[in-house]
């Protein structure tokens, strides 16, 4: 099914996205439903956007919920391993 | 001596500007014969994930059965030009497609390929996924012929709290529904579930609305997508055999 879900958030970064060339991260949109490529028939979707640069500007990553899972551990045991006074 | 049949070998596939909803401009891919001759049309309307490779080789087959089929790009507003992935995205970040544009744009296109001169003034829909609600959808407010659901969640039933999309059953319009509906679904579904699809059927037969629909063993969703895991060759054979007869029967003459 399409799950419709969408969740979306604001982000402050970079991201390495089409032609190899580096651009300003503004917006994330994370859902989960039906990947474009990944062989299974839903995955964890994120897209990191610059609405602003238009809608090529997106690095996109489809993850299995498992996979998901991993990232969002592996995600905060790397920010738990960071001294505090780095985390501003 | 040639055998006379409705195949057509020889085809016209092109993008083009065509007026949707409210006369906007959007594009669209028409694939059609390019023998003279009369013939029905088919608007194709394609999966959430865009108005991609997979859905414009749809429109190509379609216009092989010898239909004048069209594809609005439905992420044309938010997206024009993107790939098709981006335009997806772009769509679904920006809360993707109200049910009133999407009837207007079915209802452009219908008017399109009716303009065409080989037109015999009969118009079908398909749809998959979240296309096969849309389908049905414009089936109770387009002036159509016929109509096909492939597997679309939330025609009943109810979406979960919270959805952002805020995508809404609808039951309440299916008394409205002007054309014979073909429903084509795989058995290991959960949206629509069998339970779902029973309850539609139960719908459209207190209506009196004439329906068909068939739902495939070891098929779930998705399963005409040849491009993913969810592919099942035996009920997409046999799906498109049904879609084909129930066309003909429909949008030929």
């Amino acid at each position: 099914m399409c799950t419709y879900a969408t969740v979306q958030t604001t982000l402050e970064g970079s991201a390495k996205g089409p032609q190899s060339s580096w651009f300003h991260v503004t917006d994330g949109t994370i859902y989960f439903d039906h990947p474009v490529h990944a062989m299974a028939e839903h995955t964890l979707n994120i897209d990191f956007a610059n609405p602003a640069k238009g809608p090529s500007a997106r690095v996109a990553v489809e993850l299995t919920a498992a996979s998901a899972r991993e990232l969002i551990a592996a995600i905060q045991a790397a920010l738990d391993s960071a001294p505090a006074e780095l985390k501003v | 001596m040639v055998e006379s049949t409705s195949m057509s070998e020889s085809l016209c596939a092109e993008t083009i500007i065509i007026s949707g909803n409210e006369g906007d401009e959007i594009e669209v891919y028409l694939a059609r014969p390019t023998e003279e001759g009369s013939r029905g049309g088919v608007v194709v309307i394609h999966h959430m994930p865009g108005y991609d490779r997979t859905t414009k080789e749809i429109v190509r087959r379609f216009a092989e059965l010898g239909y004048d089929a069209i594809c609005p790009n439905l992420y044309w507003r938010q997206a024009p030009g993107a790939a098709p992935d981006d335009a997806a995205a772009t769509a679904r970040a920006q809360g993707g497609v109200p049910d009133e544009q999407l009837i207007g744009d079915v209802a452009g296109a219908a008017a399109y390929v009716r303009s065409l001169p080989a037109s015999n003034g009969k118009v079908g829909v398909i749809g998959y996924c979240s296309g096969g609600r849309q389908s049905v959808l414009a089936a109770c407010n387009v002036d159509l012929n016929a109509a096909v659901d492939c597997y679309g969640a939330f025609v009943v039933g109810t979406p979960p709290e919270g959805f952002p999309l805020k995508v809404t059953n609808i039951v309440d319009q299916l008394p409205n529904l002007r054309v014979p509906l073909l429903g084509l679904f795989g058995k290991e579904d959960s949206h629509p579930s069998p339970e779902q699809v029973a309850e539609l059927d139960e719908i459209l037969t207190s209506l009196d609305k004439p329906h068909e629909f068939h739902s495939y063993d070891d098929a779930g969703h998705a399963f005409f997508a040849v491009d993913r895991p969810a592919y099942r060759v035996a009920a997409a054979n046999d799906g498109w055999e049904k879609i084909a007869a129930f066309f003909a029967t429909h949008l030929g003459g």
